[in-house]
């Protein structure tokens, strides 16, 4: 909503106060604002007369006039194809500035003197939607009682200034000048006068002409009044440039006479053409697929929820939103049927959405005062008598449901206190409501009377607000609430996730987060359609459509993108949902990691870790060992993931349930030698792990012994390391692979592994023999269950 | 004899100072103190001496023995010495080669923020709670006193996934869904961080996923005065202890009053500058009192109880905090940009 000051000062006296001063208490009364300006921004402007006018002998379009000025006869050169001896003008003096920050310097021009500029009300700085072709073609020509000498602004009244509000979406009744005036009125505590509106009902009695029915609930209030005879042409100065200052072009004194009244009242108005029109108006829902021409000349199919005025027959008019082309006021038009109506904010907003936000619909959105809406439609009658020479029938047309008495609440000062954490007294708290414009009566506290132009303000709090608000909460002063003590806790999952992310960053991973809406195609990777999916009514784009199912191909494209930006090593990690339909919707938190290039070492030494499969199973483990899920987790080889190289892809089973995989991305899928791993928190998070306990430490000796088996190269470690454990028992304290060879004194199919065992009896030192034991029935368990040899026997 | 002591003397101090190795050195041990040494041989004449003799003679010739052997030592060690620093030299080593590389990851700038902002609540009593990120239009507008068709709702234009399930466009529904759950309707202090969604396209400003941080207090007297403390408190804590914050009425649905928080600029100390647009201050939250309407909803007795709720965005917080002027780059996830968050704050 833009204020101009010129209008505003109609209802309130504020000419001593300045502009910015304005705005700026405006702001921490609630209302913010974009921009503060002057209407025009130009200086030393003057209405001249043009004396004499002739062709300049070396151009073929420029002039040189003699204007006077009052005071003074300059010599202008003058391009405008229109100008012309005898013509009332603008003239920019020489060191006058136009918008632009352009000063008019004395010049010559095709060797010509000249002393200043004429202007168009494009040079004027004017808005282009406000421009009329001519505007655009040519000089702005005055009319001829334009008193010469005379500053030219304030001749257009063009001296105005502007402040553009962004209000928030309570506040409807600011969408008005004079429900600007109340709360300028609150903030400096200075009286609004509204002036007396004076119709004079020359006309017949409207009931002659028409009938007005309403069928529909979604309109609370419907007035009609009938203008006669109005004479159609251009608005007085003022009006226009109100217009203008508050953002709507003036077409002419009628249609501006309808905007006026709804920037003045911020009550939305419709003038139909009365002949056009007809006798019966009956404002109803609409038919689906019922059809009407607005006037914008579009064919619009109409939907049930949309309101609509028809002629009884069929739609003249899309309620609160748009009017009909067939009884639109035209420049032949000569007697007017004015509408003033209240209608459903919710199906405005339904019906605009999908056709139009108008000036009109946008307050109908927001809501209107129903106290208005009568003298709205008085002023508008008021208003075509004065400057369209019409005559007001007598009587009105009136359909009203609405409830209209002021809103009482029941308040204390405790309370306004209480909420405010302020110790305001009866005297403050009393003096803000009467600025308000509100009134009390004190009993037990107050009884607030808000009038119904405050259509926010209907309960304690919102009044509180108001309290606050124009009291100034810089006075606050900040406090701690008075609660008790306690610790804060980080639900399960909360801490889980930052363990676990801690942990990453410890192995070297840096965090990333990407976008949760994917493209039809990374949906597709790495899950097989065994969960429905989520998806967007309305996506931005393709590319962000459906709610992913696994977080890696997203961290594919966080590879692709770093990769094309020369980032050679890439090693990441996300937390995130993933999320399926099921029956009620489904979120599960996953971590997943990608891993890429060289992960740590120094290449000049020669010794740099290349990422692979085993790089990321140290990882998982590393993870696994840390969430004490030691002795209870496997990796087990896994041909069946989608998107994963067959070979080269482990799933992890914690208790024989699966929790998540990791391995080599597919060749098709990524040509390049990408790993990636992805685990399920939710999963993970339900084992059970048990408590932090130390044990003893061993106080005696352990026994290290080595051994090798050939087998063949499609044979598992695991067999045998499982085979090892079983016969160690609890005396094998470790067992772990120091070499893994294949070549020269092995055969093609074959591979030698060997381990490195530790024996450690907790109780005791343990002797030869005991080892010795164990370590023959391990080699012969070993033997004799997979059929493979000791190396070297 | 003590002419031949003497002579034995000056003999080895000036064979000692001839000799250049170790080798050297054991020949002459050998020369003077071996089986046959010129000193061991002085014993020789111990026979031919009478016992008193014998008594002078033992004292000068453990003398020269000992002085011998001091003396050998001495070159001894001098020659170890000179050993080692040789080798040392050769291990010598180009300090200035680079370090092996330990990669340690690091945290995204986004979770820094949320870290830093949920222990500054924990440490206040605050539990940090979660919620859906696919929520029902219920929790993330009705019960928030938006009801379907209310103009407020523009502001959040949201991804719907049926008419009645939507991405949640704030925290909020946190909010509504710690209410409706604590079934003894008791004080609640918490906050919620999560990701939320909004219609927008993304630009250097906008991002159609973002994340928010929503915090709620809900007990028997609680004030606006508590509000403004509290968040001072935070303001404080990231962005520097000088700083103070300012309120200034706005419009939430859920609150009433609501308030929009500015904190004075950490740039210029309110001054002006560009990064507050020359006005001092910079807006970095909105808060209020929970809306009566949204206590009733969640079954919390708006006579007894209030409460007040504020949402801070994560990504402001860290684009003002480190100089982040595009937000597109918390999701390009570019390593350059990550590492420039891996290490400590410093400052204060």
């Amino acid at each position: 909503m833009r204020l101009s000051k010129k209008f505003v000062s109609d209802y309130i006296d504020i000419n001593d106060i300045d502009m910015s001063e304005l705005a700026e208490k405006m702001v921490f009364a609630g209302n913010e604002y974009e921009e503060m300006r002057p209407f025009c921004e130009a200086t030393g402007l003057v209405i001249g007369e043009v004396k004499e006018c002739i062709d300049h002998p070396n151009s073929d379009h420029l002039h040189i006039c003699q204007v006077d000025l009052g005071e003074e006869t300059v010599q202008i050169v003058c391009g405008a194809p229109n100008v012309r001896a005898g013509l009332k003008v603008i003239v920019s003096k020489v060191g006058a500035t136009l918008p632009g920050g352009i000063v008019i310097k004395k010049a010559t021009l095709a060797g010509t003197e000249s002393n200043g500029m004429i202007c168009s009300l494009a040079e004027l700085g004017l808005e282009s939607k406000f421009l009329k072709e001519e505007d655009k073609a040519g000089i702005h020509e005055l009319p001829d009682d334009a008193p010469v000498g005379a500053d030219a602004l304030e001749y257009l009244d063009f001296d105005d200034t502007v402040i553009d509000f962004e209000l928030t979406a309570d506040r409807a009744d600011l969408m008005n000048i004079i429900g600007m005036a109340y709360e300028i009125g609150a903030i400096y505590d200075r009286p609004v006068h509204i002036p007396e509106i004076r119709v004079k009902e020359q006309g017949d009695d409207i009931n002659n002409y028409h009938k007005l029915d309403v069928a529909t609930e979604n309109c609370s209030i419907y007035l009609g009044k009938r203008v006669e005879n109005v004479e159609i042409h251009e608005s007085p100065q003022w009006m226009k440039e109100r217009l203008m200052a508050c953002g709507i072009r003036p077409i002419n004194n009628v249609v501006d006479i309808s905007n006026y009244v709804m920037l003045e009242y911020g009550q939305p108005l419709h003038f139909f053409d009365a002949d056009r029109l007809k006798d019966h108006i009956l404002v109803r829902m609409a038919e689906d697929s019922e059809t009407l021409t607005t006037l914008d000349g579009q064919h619009r199919i109409l939907k049930s929820s949309d309101i609509v005025i028809t002629n009884g027959n069929e739609p003249v008019a899309l309620a609160g939103v748009m009017g009909g082309l067939s009884t639109e006021v035209e420049n032949d038009t000569k007697n007017i049927f004015v509408e003033a109506a209240i209608f459903d904010p919710v199906h405005i907003r339904y019906t605009s959405k999908s056709i139009l936000r108008s000036e009109a619909s946008s307050r109908y959105e927001k809501g209107i005062d129903p106290n208005r809406t009568e003298l709205a439609i008085l002023r508008a009658c008021e208003l075509l008598e004065k400057y369209a020479s019409g005559t007001t029938c007598k009587g009105m047309l009136v359909y009203d449901q609405a409830k209209k008495e002021d809103k009482t609440i029941s308040i204390t000062l405790e309370k306004i206190n209480q909420v405010l954490g302020m110790t305001l007294s009866e005297t403050i708290v009393e003096d803000i409501i009467r600025r308000l414009g509100f009134t009390y009566t004190k009993k037990d506290g107050y009884e607030v009377t808000v009038p119904t132009r405050r259509l926010d303000v209907n309960i304690k709090e919102d009044l509180i607000e108001e309290i606050g608000r124009i009291y100034g909460y810089d006075h606050v002063v900040g406090t701690l609430p008075v609660v008790p003590m306690k610790r804060g806790r980080y639900s399960k999952k909360a801490t889980m996730m930052k363990e676990i992310r801690r942990r990453l960053e410890g192995l070297g991973l840096y965090q990333v987060i990407t976008y949760s809406l994917v493209s039809e195609q990374e949906c597709n990777l790495f899950v097989n359609q065994e969960h429905e999916r989520v998806e967007v009514l309305a996506p931005l784009s393709e590319d962000k459509k459906i709610m992913r199912q696994t977080l890696i191909p997203s961290l594919l494209t966080v590879l692709d993108y770093n990769l094309s930006h020369n980032n050679k090593d890439i090693q990441i990690f996300e937390t995130g949902s993933v999320y399926y339909k099921e029956e009620d919707y489904k979120e599960e938190t996953m971590v997943s990691g990608l891993l890429f290039g060289n992960y740590m070492g120094n290449t000049w030494q020669g010794n740099v870790l290349k990422v692979d499969f085993y790089t990321v199973k140290g990882i998982i483990e590393n993870i696994l060992q840390y969430f004490g899920l030691n002795g209870r987790y496997r990796i087990v080889a896994d041909e069946t993931k989608k998107d994963m190289h067959p070979k080269m892809t482990a799933s992890i089973l914690v208790d024989n349930e699966e929790v998540g995989y990791f391995g080599r991305v597919h060749p098709k899928t990524n040509k390049k030698d990408v790993y990636v791993f992805e685990i399920s928190l939710d999963r993970l998070m339900m084992k059970k792990v048990r408590t932090l306990k130390y044990k003893e430490i061993s106080k005696y000796p352990s026994v290290h012994k080595d051994l090798a088996f050939i087998m063949p190269k499609s044979m598992e470690s695991e067999q045998v390391m499982t085979i090892l454990r079983k016969v160690g028992g609890r005396l094998l304290t470790e067992i772990d692979v120091f070499d893994v060879y294949e070549g020269e004194n092995v055969k093609e199919d074959e591979k030698s592994i060997a381990y490195a065992l530790t024996f450690q009896n907790a109780t005791k030192t343990l002797n030869d023999e005991e080892v010795t034991e164990i370590f023959n029935e391990m080699i012969h368990e070993v033997e004799s269950k997979l059929h493979i040899q000791l190396r070297n026997k | 004899m003590q002419e031949k002591i003497q002579e034995i003397k000056e003999q080895l101090q000036s064979k000692v100072k001839e000799i250049t190795t170790l080798n050297d050195l054991n020949d002459l041990r050998v020369e003077f103190l071996g089986k046959k040494g010129s000193i061991t041989e002085l014993s020789n004449y111990m026979r031919e001496l009478s016992n008193e003799e014998k008594k002078e003679f033992g004292n000068l010739f453990n003398a020269i023995k000992n002085e011998a052997n001091d003396l050998l030592n001495a070159k001894k060690e001098e020659f170890e010495l000179e050993e080692l620093q040789k080798k040392l030299n050769e291990e010598t080593i180009d300090v200035t080669l680079p370090g092996t590389k330990l990669t340690v990851g690091g945290t995204h700038p986004l979770t820094k923020v949320i870290d830093e902002i949920e222990e500054i609540f924990v440490s206040m009593g605050y539990d940090v709670v979660e919620g859906p990120e696919i929520e029902q239009d219920l929790y993330n507008f009705e019960k928030l006193n938006l009801p379907k068709g209310h103009p407020a709702r523009d502001a959040q234009d949201s991804f719907y996934i049926t008419e009645e399930m939507l991405l949640r466009s704030q925290t909020s529904p946190v909010q509504a869904r710690t209410m409706d759950a604590n079934t003894e309707k008791s004080p609640i202090r918490v906050i919620c961080p999560g990701k939320v969604y909004r219609r927008d396209d993304d630009d250097a400003t906008h991002s159609h996923q973002f994340t928010q941080i929503e915090g709620l207090v809900v007990d028997k007297d609680i004030s606006l005065a508590d509000l403004k403390g509290t968040l001072e408190i935070l303001a404080k804590r990231l962005f520097g202890e000088d700083r103070e914050i300012r309120f200034r009425p706005s419009f939430f649905p859920f609150t009433e009053p609501s308030i929009e928080v500015d904190v004075s600029c950490f740039k210029c100390g309110g001054a002006g500058c560009s990064i507050c647009k020359e006005t001092g201050w910079i807006e970095i939250l909105g808060s209020g009192m929970v809306h009566p309407n949204v206590l009733k909803g969640c079954g919390y007795d708006p006579e007894k109880y209030t409460g007040f709720a504020f949402g801070i965005g994560p990504e402001r917080v860290a684009m003002l905090k480190y100089g982040i002027t595009d937000i597109r780059n918390f999701y390009t996830n570019d390593i350059r940009f990550l590492q420039d968050f891996n290490r400590v704050e410093g400052g204060e």
